[in-house]
């Protein structure tokens, strides 16, 4: 599926977006971290929290929760919060 | 496992002319966004900037291995990503990401684990201990590699140590950008002996190789009012071994400069020997390469609502030549006043050059050196960001 990558980790895509797959979106999450090794962990922390100035949407709805389910047809978009000066 | 990043080098200043010297000098600068490295000839006279590195980046600090001369590790996060290290083979012109940067263990279900917000403390081990790092992180954690920096792991039980963890506090308990573990130190004649500091969480030692740790915390001051017994209202600043004595270290905390010479386990508060107008509050402690009895401290105004500013708006360093028991204030070439600024824990430090030079970056983005051991000061970059580490060494 298609997931849209924020300016912050484009130092790792290279590109503002970037094909992975999986049934839930820590799957997704770990297909990507195998494209682009170090991506996941800029995002998710020990944890598996999702980082205070990470936002993830998927088809435009905000989930905080990685064991989401997802469709193939789905769109992922992580963006970065706002985050100070 | 890791990326590669491409990054144009900059080069801003003049290169020194004529023949190529034998010995040169680089100082690693870390700031609130982005690390520079400035390379000056063998007389310390000429400085050439590369960088920005890593611009927007928070860097913590970039330390170079002694033991190599070419790998330098950067402990670095941004404002909306997690923490990570990078790693450069070659001085600075490509980096590389740690495959496994610094992270606690995950936590039993239920439970609510620890996230590294960002590695704050690196030490290169012993000559002898190649490739061997130590790493201390915000919220309080220790980490060591044995690859180079490559992969971390957590050294000895203190991360998940339920008696640490209440001398570590809480995120609110720490200081304005987080708790930190810092000062790690090895013996250079033991590499089972350590030292290191949390602020807060007082300061500790091992000789065993980390498998037990004992306080060391006699003879240390903590804020009037809160009892000297509790770990966690301890707050080192700075802690440093001398080269030349490593049965000696010096400290400054929150609460003062302090001497610790071994086997006493009881510091002395040697600050009490500065003068009262300016006092023994500061972030940096400064060892001479060769000479124990030579230290240097930047005070900083811990008065009141604790500005943490120069005193009177007037920096200067002080030195002391016969191990605390005097102290001489160094401000020539120094701004006489007006200058509200002043020097981070990690932001002064000694090259082992012959007098020895000395650095420091202010919370202004300014970087100084003396090539005299502190007589003479005199700035070398200016409006940089806030500088959160300087380190010297020579190539």
């Amino acid at each position: 599926m298609k997931v849209l990558i924020p300016s912050a980790l484009r130092s790792y895509t290279e590109l503002g977006e970037a094909e992975a797959s999986g049934a839930t979106l820590a799957a997704v999450l770990a297909d990507l971290d195998r494209t682009y090794p170090g991506i996941r962990f800029r995002m998710i922390d020990e944890q598996d929290r999702i980082r205070r100035h990470i936002r993830i949407f998927i088809n435009g709805e905000q989930v905080r929760d990685l064991s989401q389910p997802l469709d193939a047809t789905d769109e992922v978009i992580i963006m970065q919060a706002l985050s100070g000066g | 496992m890791a990326r590669k990043i491409r990054k144009p080098a900059v080069r801003k200043q003049g290169a020194s002319s004529g023949a190529r010297p034998q010995r040169r000098m680089v100082v690693l600068v870390a700031t609130r966004k982005g690390a520079w490295l400035y390379h000056g000839d063998a007389a310390r006279k000429t400085w050439r900037a590369d960088g920005p590195h890593f611009l927007g980046h928070v860097i913590s600090q970039v330390a170079l291995d002694p033991r190599d001369g070419r790998t330098l590790l950067a402990a670095a996060k941004t404002g909306h990503l997690g923490p990570t290290i990078f790693r450069s083979t070659d001085l600075g012109r490509t980096w590389k990401e740690a495959a496994q940067p610094p992270a606690f263990a995950k936590a039993p279900d239920g439970q609510t684990g620890r996230a590294v917000d960002h590695t704050f403390w690196l030490t290169p081990s012993r000559a002898m201990d190649r490739d061997v790092w130590y790493a201390g992180t915000s919220p309080q954690g220790l980490f060591r590699s044995g690859d180079g920096g490559v992969t971390w792991e957590p050294f000895s039980s203190i991360n998940d140590d339920p008696q640490f963890r209440k001398w570590m506090g809480t995120v609110q308990d720490g200081t304005p950008d987080g708790p930190k573990l810092h000062s790690i130190i090895v013996d250079p004649r033991d590499s089972r002996h350590f030292y290191f500091a949390m602020s807060g969480g007082g300061v500790h030692e091992s000789v065993d190789g980390g498998r037990t740790w004992a306080l060391l915390l006699k003879g240390l001051d903590v804020v009037e009012g809160f009892d000297k017994a509790q770990p966690s209202f301890h707050d080192p600043h700075c802690i440093r071994i001398c080269p030349s004595n490593p049965d000696r270290l010096y400290q400054q905390s929150h609460c003062g400069i302090y001497r610790l010479d071994r086997p006493s386990d009881t510091w002395e508060r040697i600050g009490k020997n500065m003068p009262e107008r300016v006092g023994d509050i500061g972030f940096p402690m400064v060892v001479h390469p060769r000479d124990a009895d030579t230290a240097w401290v930047f005070p900083m105004n811990g008065t009141t609502v604790w500005p943490r500013t120069s005193p009177e708006g007037k920096p200067a360093v002080y030195a002391t030549r016969n191990a605390g028991k005097t102290w001489q204030r160094l401000d020539a070439g120094l701004p006489a006043k007006e200058a509200w600024w002043t020097v981070k824990r990690q932001a002064m430090t000694a090259d082992a050059s012959d007098p020895v030079g000395l650095y420091f970056g202010t919370t202004s983005g300014d970087l100084w050196m003396s090539r005299d051991e502190g007589r003479r000061w005199a700035c070398i970059a200016r409006h940089l960001p806030e500088i959160y580490s300087v380190e010297a060494a020579e190539l």
